[in-house]
């Protein structure tokens, strides 16, 4: 680990004002991936400033009748909120499917969405990676490793995010609110916080340096029925090979894409009518890669899109 | 020299009276280590403040150091020294031996400029704190030449060569015999190369005591760890002490010592300070050995009634170049199956990864993941339960040698098996059972591994506060080897367990050969015993001898030893008056153990049968266990909780062989995909709902004079295939291709339009 400046943060301001001060600065919330990045040096930041003791915990009402779920809320609390239980099961189920008990009691919200890639090649310090050191390469595009993106990769980087939560956000319409030094607040919609790798494989998102993550908020549950499902080499604490989130007509892929993958082709196609396997089969229609991965992904869309419309409300 | 016929007698183990053999006691350290406060050889308190080592490993396979720089590191903040092979003190040559019985030769670390596999150590930096040390070796820069290396398993095929000094088993004809048969199977299985993936990683605390050194270090063989450092050292064995007294986790991975232990030693007597070093998580993965990969052709040849007339099994594996080493993959189906004609052997790789090596059941892990299935492709093609195709091959004596079996329960333990799990509730016709989008099936196998006795010895001492201390240079590697230690001598001299002390890893202490090959309980344990009986006689010597004891001038012979006490009729003389009388050192016997003259007159071996139930996700190839149970018959049990424990931990080891565990080589870099536990996938406890097994009553009288065999290697043979023709009985899929993963799955579905 290399030597860094630790700093607790006294309020929003002071955590903002810090950042501004030192780009080279990451903020420490639950830890439990940021903490491991720098133990590798994958991450070696100069200055840590500690936000986990803010008061952005709490989970509230908004008038529109959605719900508003503080940065600092721990996915146990959001996962075993019963208003989150009740009218978005999808994203209580796709946090309970991600990391242990013992992680979810220390992630926040806000940290699950800044989690990193476990690329193994991202995770190997040794290996050339663009997204860890730009310019070196990538390892993974001719590599071993089997969770690559189907959609929206580059030459440069075919990294997938690792968040289970940020599917079913996604397909929710969750937007992240941040706010910058300046006061600036801004939202945006949680599918495409995190940027396409392109030619900055090494940007993970949008957000500037001294912008924090307030809250996420998300609208009224659309109209109909919900599914969520992970598939996944063992039945629990390892990262999903795919995932879907559906809710209503609005459907999330995950660990195909270096974002939550909205599935606006097979939303589209299930619109005017078309089955879920028809609907499944237009978004595959759109992605690269490997067939024995895009069948995988094809026949689990397909048959969550239907759970959800057979299980309406579940 | 004893024969078997002398372990036969009645003795106080056998007769237990008791009972303290089979009870399942909890462990003897259980508090120590639930409570944290065992102290692991990192953890262990040094006479001043320790340094702290961190190695630099190769990030190339096969090549040269032109240039190592650590001048960078040398000046990082808390940085003591840095050293490469240019500046590392001197040590033998590897494979060196100066002591004449020395078990292990020199094993030099930073020895040259040679590369010879990636993660290799480079560099070494010892440093105030561990996060200084680590990274400070973040800035050592080294420039290599690489050589061309042989990295890829599958695509060095063609360069397989016999195992050195090891010919072909061949009985009968096989060819002739193989194409005559009326019903045949000929598949070709891959196990993949796995890690122990250990919870502790390897780890040594070293100081220097005037021209001795110290070490505490976490190995499975004290001896062999002694040897090895002061071969590398270039001192006498004497000059060494190695203490292992906890262990995280061996499996066969830390059946030798690696850098850590070396460096440490060194930098001690550097430094002059007591230093700890450690392996990271990912040089355990890079560094240490791991079980090699096993291409397996099983060729079967039957007639109609399932008798088997043919079979042949030809392992193909690997080892590192200079670092023999055989995965014995095929030895195992010579005592399980009888046929006339048979074929088994091996064939060797060499590739310039890491070193090959001993991991939980080397041979029958992954043999039995052929064998088992093919037998099960034989039984279907026959029509008849998997079941009475083995019982019908069961052989009267064993088929390798002709010897008898010393006690074989193997059909017992199918058929106590089938019962309990319920195996007549399986429908032999694949993919005929659903539950929602899960295909469910059922499959079994058999278990078969070799049971060892080594010699040993032990010490034992009883004082006048009436303990008794036992002290063996014997490991604990989380097996329960304190308990059932004491155990054993708590029998033997009739008392209750809070009067026995066990201490254990420490090369002062009467030499056993350690823990591996699940030889490690019947070995100590009998030198253990053996103590136990030499002390008893002592004292009843010393009881008749002693003027102020009640039983003096009676037969030693005709006491007994029961509640502390030695008993003769209504008068007892305690153990604690005896011993105190004896000298404040209290009464100090040893004893041994060896194997029996005519031991090797009977085949022995222990036995399982496993069943297994799974689901298979119709939409994503995902496999389940939903449940899976397990027989085995494996002698006298010393102590039913923790025997069920290493039992069912075979057999979790073999749900990940089976389902996710596989590391493979990255052939551009010669390193491995995974190197954590978050990419390794070993089961959790979420892969495992439902699975349980039991063990037959049953004594060995032809193994040691306490009728006991080893547990701690059984329950991975096998288990994986009992998985995967679960997998062939839910879907209709065969999958020779180890582990079984959603991937491979759905491929395979998919190739069958479902």
């Amino acid at each position: 680990m290399k030597p860094f400046a630790y700093e607790r943060a006294r309020d929003v301001d002071h955590a903002l004002s810090l950042a501004a001060a030192n780009p080279g600065a990451r903020f420490l919330a639950g830890g439990t991936n940021l903490l491991d990045l720098m133990k590798l040096e994958i991450e070696q930041p100069s200055q840590v400033i500690d936000v986990g003791r803010l008061p952005l915990a709490e989970i509230s009402e908004t008038p529109s009748g959605g719900l508003r779920i503080g940065a600092l809320a721990t996915n146990t609390a959001v996962a075993s909120d019963p208003r989150v239980r009740s009218r978005y099961p999808i994203l209580a189920r796709a946090i309970l499917a991600g990391g242990s008990v013992q992680l979810r009691n220390k992630a926040s919200v806000g940290g699950n969405l800044m989690q990193r890639t476990r690329c193994p090649y991202f995770m190997d310090s040794a290996k050339p990676c663009n997204k860890r050191l730009p310019g070196s390469g990538c390892s993974a595009m001719e590599g071993l490793a089997m969770t690559f993106a189907l959609f929206g990769a580059s030459e440069m980087c075919v990294a997938v995010s690792p968040s289970d939560m940020s599917v079913a956000l996604a397909a929710l319409d969750g937007l992240a609110e941040t706010v910058r030094a300046d006061g600036s607040v801004s939202r945006r919609p949680v599918e495409t916080l995190h940027r396409l790798p392109g030619e900055a494989p090494q940007v993970d998102t949008d957000l500037a340096p001294d912008e924090l993550i307030l809250a996420v908020e998300l609208p009224p549950p659309p109209e109909g029925g919900q599914a969520w499902r992970k598939v996944r080499a063992r039945a629990s604490y390892t990262g999903a090979i795919a995932s879907v989130a559906v809710a209503g007509g609005q459907v999330a892929l995950g660990a195909v894409a270096a974002r939550p993958w909205r599935a606006r082709a097979a939303e589209e196609a299930l619109a005017s009518g078309a089955s879920p396997f028809e609907a499944a089969a237009s978004e595959l229609a759109h992605a690269a890669g490997e067939e024995g991965r895009k069948a995988l992904v094809r026949r689990l869309a397909a048959d969550v899109i239907r759970e959800a419309r057979e299980g309406m409300g579940s | 020299m004893s024969t078997v016929r002398d372990w036969a007698e009645p003795n106080p183990v056998t007769e237990n009276r008791t009972g303290l053999i089979g009870k399942p006691v909890d462990r003897y350290e259980g508090r120590l280590k639930v409570t944290g406060t065992a102290p692991y050889a990192y953890e262990v308190e040094t006479p001043s403040a320790p340094l702290y080592g961190h190695i630099v490993s190769s990030t190339i396979a096969r090549g040269r150091i032109t240039a190592i720089d650590t001048k960078a590191a040398e000046s990082a903040p808390g940085v003591v020294l840095a050293w490469s092979h240019l500046n590392v003190p001197e040590q033998a040559a590897r494979g060196a031996r100066i002591n004449p019985r020395s078990q292990r030769g020199a094993n030099p670390a930073l020895a040259s400029d040679r590369v010879e596999h990636y993660g290799q150590s480079v560099a070494f930096i010892l440093a105030d704190t561990p996060e200084n040390a680590r990274a400070a070796g973040s800035l050592v820069r080294v420039a290599y030449a690489e050589e061309p290396a042989d990295l890829d398993f599958l695509a060095s095929l063609a360069k397989a060569g016999p195992a050195p000094g090891e010919e072909d088993a061949r009985v009968g004809d096989f060819e002739a015999g193989y194409s005559a048969s009326e019903v045949t199977v000929d598949g070709t299985w891959f196990s993949p190369l796995q890690n122990h993936a250990q919870m502790e990683p390897c780890a040594t605390t070293a100081w220097w005591e005037g021209d001795k050194v110290v070490v505490h270090t976490s190995i499975q063989m004290v001896k062999g760890g002694q040897h090895a450092l002061a071969e590398t050292l270039g001192l006498p064995s004497d000059r060494v002490r190695l203490f292992t007294r906890y262990i995280g986790g061996g499996f066969g991975g830390k059946g030798q010592s690696y850098d850590d232990l070396t460096l440490a030693a060194l930098a001690s007597r550097a430094s002059g300070r007591p230093v700890r070093v450690a392996y990271t998580r990912q040089q355990m993965f890079q560094a240490t050995i791991h079980r090699p990969a096993v291409q397996m052709r099983v060729r079967l040849g039957a007639d109609r009634t399932g008798r088997l007339n043919a079979m042949a099994i030809e392992a193909v594996t690997h080892c590192a170049r200079n670092a023999p080493f055989v995965e014995h993959a095929a030895n195992f189906a010579r005592n399980l199956y009888a046929a006339p004609h048979r074929l088994t052997g091996h064939r060797l790789v060499r590739l310039d990864i890491p070193h090959a090596g001993a991991m939980r059941a080397p041979g029958e892990a992954p043999g039995m993941l052929s064998l088992e299935c093919a037998m099960d492709e034989l039984a279907e093609t026959l029509g008849l339960d998997p079941i009475e195709l083995r019982i019908r091959n069961e052989p009267e004596v064993d088929p390798d040698n002709g010897k008898p079996f010393s006690v074989r329960q193997l059909v017992r333990c199918m058929r106590e098996g089938a019962q309990q799990f319920g195996w007549d509730r399986r429908n032999p016709v694949p993919g005929a059972v659903r539950d929602g989008r899960w295909y469910v099936g059922m499959g079994m196998a058999t278990a078969i591994r070799g049971n060892f006795l080594l010699p040993a010895k032990a010490g034992l001492r009883v004082t006048g506060d009436g303990l008794a201390t036992l002290t063996q240079g014997m490991t604990d590697i989380g097996t329960g080897t304190y308990t059932i230690l004491a155990q054993i001598t708590g029998e033997t001299l009739g008392l209750t367990l809070d009067k026995v002390r066990v201490e254990l890893g420490d090369s002062d202490m009467p030499p056993a050969p350690g823990s591996g090959g699940q030889f490690g309980a019947a070995t100590a344990g009998s030198a253990a015993f053996e103590t136990g009986m030499v002390m008893r006689r002592r004292l009843a010597e010393l009881a008749a001898g002693d003027p102020a004891s009640p039983l003096y001038g009676e037969d030693p012979t005709l006491m007994d030893f029961a509640n502390g006490n030695i008993v003769l009729g209504n008068r007892s003389a305690s153990l604690a008056a005896l011993a105190g009388r004896a000298g404040p050192e209290g009464v100090y016997v040893e004893g041994s153990i060896s194997p029996a003259a005519d031991a090797r007159d009977w085949s022995q071996h222990t036995y399982g049968a496993h069943f297994a139930e799974v689901g298979v996700d119709s939409v994503t190839g995902e496999v389940r266990l939903r449940r899976m149970f397990g027989v085995f018959a494996a002698g006298r049990i010393l102590n039913a909780k923790l025997a069920k424990s290493q039992i069912t931990g075979g057999m979790i080891w073999g749900v990940g062989a089976a389902l996710t565990e596989a590391n493979p080589v990255d052939p551009r870099f010669g390193s491995f995909l995974h190197q954590d536990l978050g990419g390794y996938l070993a089961p959790v406890h979420a892969d495992i709902v439902n699975l349980d097994a039991v063990l037959l009553d049953e004594a060995d009288d032809k193994a040691n004079p306490m009728g006991i065999k080893g547990v701690g290697e059984l329950g991975i043979c096998g288990a994986g295939a009992a998985i995967a023709n679960a997998v062939y009985n839910a879907c209709g899929v065969r999958l020779r291709d180890y582990p079984l993963t959603p991937d491979k799955v759905l491929a395979a579905l998919e190739a069958k339009g479902l």
